[in-house]
């Protein structure tokens, strides 16, 4: 094999150079790593890392591999690299440039994106129908309604919920056939923004969001039978977003040393677990039984204690006193 | 008109003949093969054994509809009661072909109507279907006895009310996943009150409401009925009617498995499944909860295929059903079951054989469920026989499919979805290539392969070099050049069907499988990098070959966005719509 550095599809070179050890969350050339990371969106969609536009964490075309932060957009309309001009103009943009979204679309019938004619024929949005994007057939039958957005409100999530409207969606992929999606898209129930407990014959799910995470989860309350469980189900789900604190390969190492620094996060002071209750109050999980915890909780959060102002006096007291 | 005086005034005088054995003695034998591969190398044998096979042909199967004409079909094979046909690229399941880009039917029934009056059976998959055409066979065919629809579009449920009302001698009547118009269940009252023959009935994805009644007395009185799915507006208390009424059923799909049943009604349910002793097949259980799955177990006993994939269990649910399911060969499940519910698969299931594991929710982003490489891994362990698995999930390491091919060296297919183009080992951050590495120098007899995450075009040198009875190849979002590609192409000597979507392969992928192309089904290239001027290139050096572009509204005229090439005996088609461009050799 060539130890040219060939750029793959996404523009992440084959050979994967060590990431330098760095106070920074990312490398701030080369390779992205942290772009590759375990993510809820395609690879092009947003962490608030990334919220600032700052191209050069921006996964994808950076045919100098210079490390620069150069706008990358200028070598995307390179006709010479149009070999690797390949998510500009075809169906999964992975190039997500300063300012100009390859990838999301109208899904009304026959129009077309407003964006550069490059990124005309750019991944169309599935409509969840049977029709082909340009079909007259009528209205998409997707709950989530599409929209055209900018790259800046592609978000993953940021910890306080996202309109799902917003995700941006390959045509034809995942590749499932239209029957199914739309049997699924009628009978799973639809995530709501404002639906934050849904609650099933078997489940209850709760969304928890951890300052700092790009994405919140949701955790089934009704498989857990006390505090404890709830507490060691939350570690492992989060000890992946213990940014900053992850070894020098930016990958959180997966052996317990990471996992006891978030409870030691957890439990010490740097965070604190609250959850919002039927009324709207923000309190701190551990104050009730489990049971009348469970009752209320309407969704957790996982918050810096620094942030953790305004919580009942009886609540903060409990939470110096763990300090 | 006889058949064999006619065939007999041409066939040569018996001292010149090569065969020793008279034709209806050779046609006889070889009526008995059933495997088309068979009778493909038997025909290829001498002359007489073209002929002797062609007349004791009953069923062709054509896998790509553009590749022959009907015409030359009728002429190859005079005796057909049976044909299958496939259509569209497979792609068009995922909207990734224009609505109206052919394979009709029609042509087809025309000829066939001529040709072979006494047609029994038709399956079709992804062909374009009209009411027309669904009205012209019900009326043109008096032998006519099976229907089976998948993934077709351009018909509704009018069409079906005429194969109801005309078909007298129908057995089958098998509506899978299609794109119908669904208006109304009436279709099904259009039945004849004297009609009993039917030993087929699938209407599982249809949506409209049928009659109940009119259902009830259908299924009571075609005492031949073996399988019944219906679909999710039956609720279980109809459900348990119909099934006092057919106990022998071996396939079974049941309507909306959720409803509030007295304790009685719960009790007479049990009952009614207990009497379904010969249950092979059990589908449906839509919005099945819980409470009413155990009314199942008895009659789990000797089920061999278990069809979930519409049925949102929980793990726990999942297992508790398991348990009684010794004997389960093929198991297709929602990912709601979760790693844990295929540990229980792993756990109970040791003689399964196919695993399909379908998202719930494949485009929520928010939330992290479904399955992970944990729960393949753990079917692995404890399902030695697997060799056939569909997978869709968000996450997987190299490590993992390493490990789950060397527990299932057998693997024949191999579909793994990654969910998130382009996404690499979650753990390593390093491309799947080692994982499909592993899968193709393990799984020696791997016949079909989907890969996808990240992946280099190591992956692709790793197919070429090892995979040496692959047919079927799917890439998406993958490779680094057109050198992957090509040793795939180069290698890789049984190689049937080969589609790519989103990949930076070119034209000089395209243009260094020439030589293979004759041998295979077809190639489809979508949003790669494939010229319009590539594509000539290649209809000009194969002008046998069919070599078709798709072009979308806005595009330019330098790039090709989808490529569809197949090798055809009925030259280039005539019916292709104007966004489908026939670079013809010629």
């Amino acid at each position: 094999m060539s130890m040219r550095l060939e750029h793959d599809y996404i523009g992440l070179s084959s050979e994967v150079p060590p990431m330098e050890s760095s106070d920074k969350k990312f490398s701030a050339g080369g390779l992205h790593l942290k772009a590759t990371e375990l993510r809820l969106g395609l690879p092009g969609s947003e962490s608030p890392e990334r919220e600032n536009g700052n191209s050069q964490l921006n996964i994808g075309v950076h045919c100098n591999n210079s490390g620069s932060s150069s706008s990358s957009s200028s070598c995307c309309n390179n006709n010479n690299n149009k070999s690797f001009v390949l998510g500009a103009k075809r169906g999964f943009s992975v190039a997500i440039h300063g300012g100009s979204a390859n990838w999301v679309f109208s899904g009304s019938p026959g129009s077309e994106p407003a964006f550069s004619p490059r990124a005309a024929n750019a991944g169309k949005v599935i409509t969840g129908s049977d029709s082909v994007p340009v079909s007259k057939d009528g209205l998409p039958q997707s709950p989530k309604p599409i929209a055209q957005e900018k790259k800046n409100q592609i978000l993953g999530v940021n910890g306080h919920g996202v309109a799902a409207a917003s995700k941006a969606q390959v045509v034809g992929w995942p590749p499932i056939r239209s029957f199914r999606k739309n049997t699924m898209a009628s009978h799973t129930p639809k995530n709501d923004d404002d639906a934050e407990a849904k609650l099933g014959s078997g489940f209850l799910y709760i969304k928890v969001s951890m300052d700092g995470a790009p994405y919140l989860r949701k955790v089934d309350l009704k498989t857990h039978g006390s505090y404890t469980e709830l507490s060691s189900a939350l570690e492992k789900m989060f000890s992946c977003f213990t940014i900053g604190q992850c070894g020098s390969h930016g990958v959180p190492s997966r052996d317990g040393l990471s996992e006891s620094r978030l409870i030691d996060l957890l439990h010490g002071s740097e965070y604190v677990l609250t959850y919002e209750d039927k009324d709207g109050d923000w309190m701190l999980v551990g104050d009730v039984p489990w049971k009348m915890f469970t009752d209320s909780c309407r969704r957790l959060r996982i918050m810096k204690s620094s942030e953790a102002i305004g919580l009942a006096p009886r609540a903060m007291e409990k939470c110096k006193s763990r300090n | 008109m006889d058949p064999n005086s006619k065939r007999k005034k041409e066939s040569p005088p018996e001292t010149s003949r090569s065969s020793p054995f008279p034709d209806e003695v050779l046609e006889r034998i070889l009526g008995l093969l059933k495997s088309n591969k068979d009778r493909s190398s038997v025909s290829l044998v001498c002359k007489d054994w073209y002929n002797a096979e062609s007349w004791s042909r009953t069923h062709v199967f054509i896998g790509n509809c553009y590749s022959v004409s009907p015409e030359i079909v009728a002429r190859r094979f005079p005796k057909i009661r049976s044909v299958t046909l496939k259509g569209k690229p497979r792609f068009s399941d995922f909207n990734l072909v224009p609505r109206n880009w052919g394979a009709d039917i029609q042509s087809w029934l025309v000829v066939f109507a001529s040709k072979y009056p006494f047609l029994e059976e038709l399956r079709l998959k992804r062909m374009t279907v009209t009411d027309e055409s669904l009205e012209f066979l019900a009326l043109n065919f008096p032998d006519f006895k099976a229907l089976s629809l998948l993934s077709c579009d351009g018909f509704s449920t009018d069409g079906l009310a005429a194969i109801a009302t005309h078909c007298k001698n129908l057995t089958e009547l098998d509506i899978q996943e299609n794109g119908i118009d669904d208006k109304s269940g009436n279709w099904l009252s259009c039945f004849p009150e004297n009609f009993s023959s039917l030993e087929v009935l699938n209407f599982a994805n249809l949506n409209s409401d049928v009659n109940f009644d009119a259902l009830e007395k259908l299924v009571s009185r075609c005492k031949s009925l073996k399988v019944l799915k219906v679909n999710k507006n039956v609720s279980l208390e109809q459900l348990q009617r119909l099934l006092v009424c057919t106990p022998q059923l071996t396939e079974i799909g049941t309507g909306s498995f959720s409803q509030e049943l007295t304790g009685c009604q719960y009790t007479e349910l049990e009952n009614t499944f207990n009497h379904c002793k010969s249950l092979e097949t059990l589908s449906g259980l839509w919005e099945a909860t819980a409470p009413y799955l155990p009314v199942l177990y008895p009659a789990c006993t000797n089920l061999t295929f278990l069809n979930l994939g519409y049925a949102a269990l929980q793990s726990h649910e999942l297992a508790n059903l398991l348990r009684h399911c010794p004997q389960l060969r093929r198991l297709w499940v929602l990912d709601t079951v979760e790693d844990k519910g295929l540990e229980a698969v792993g756990s109970n299931c040791p003689l399964l054989e196919e695993l399909r594991v379908f998202p719930a929710d494949p485009f929520d982003e928010e939330i992290i469920r479904g399955v992970t490489e944990a729960g393949f891994v753990a079917v692995s362990y404890g399902c030695r026989r697997l060799h056939y698995v569909l997978y869709f999930c968000r996450q997987m390491t190299n490590a993992a499919v390493a490990t789950i091919v060397q527990n299932c060296p057998n693997f024949t297919h191999f579909r793994l979805c990654i969910m998130n183009p382009g996404q690499p080992d979650y753990m390593t951050n390093e491309p799947m290539d080692e994982a499909f590495g592993a899968v193709v120098k393990t799984c020696s007899k791997l016949q079909r392969l989907s890969v996808s995450g990240l992946l280099t075009d190591l992956t692709f040198v790793y197919i070429g070099r090892y995979a040496k009875n692959l047919e079927t190849l799917s890439v998406a979002f993958a490779g680094s050049s057109d050198w992957g590609m090509q040793c795939v192409l180069g290698g890789c000597p049984k190689l049937r069907k080969l589609e790519i979507r989103d990949c930076p392969f070119g034209n000089a992928t395209l243009l260094s499988g020439l030589e293979k192309y004759e041998s295979m089904r077809s190639l489809w290239m979508s949003s790669c990098n494939v010229t319009m001027n590539g594509c000539r290139q290649l209809a000009r050096e194969m002008p046998r070959l069919n070599v078709e572009v798709m072009k979308e509204e806005g595009s330019d005229d330098i790039q090709a966005d989808k490529v569809y090439v197949y090798r055809s005996v009925a030259g280039p088609r005539r019916d292709a719509p104007p966004s489908v461009l026939t670079l013809s050799g010629l």
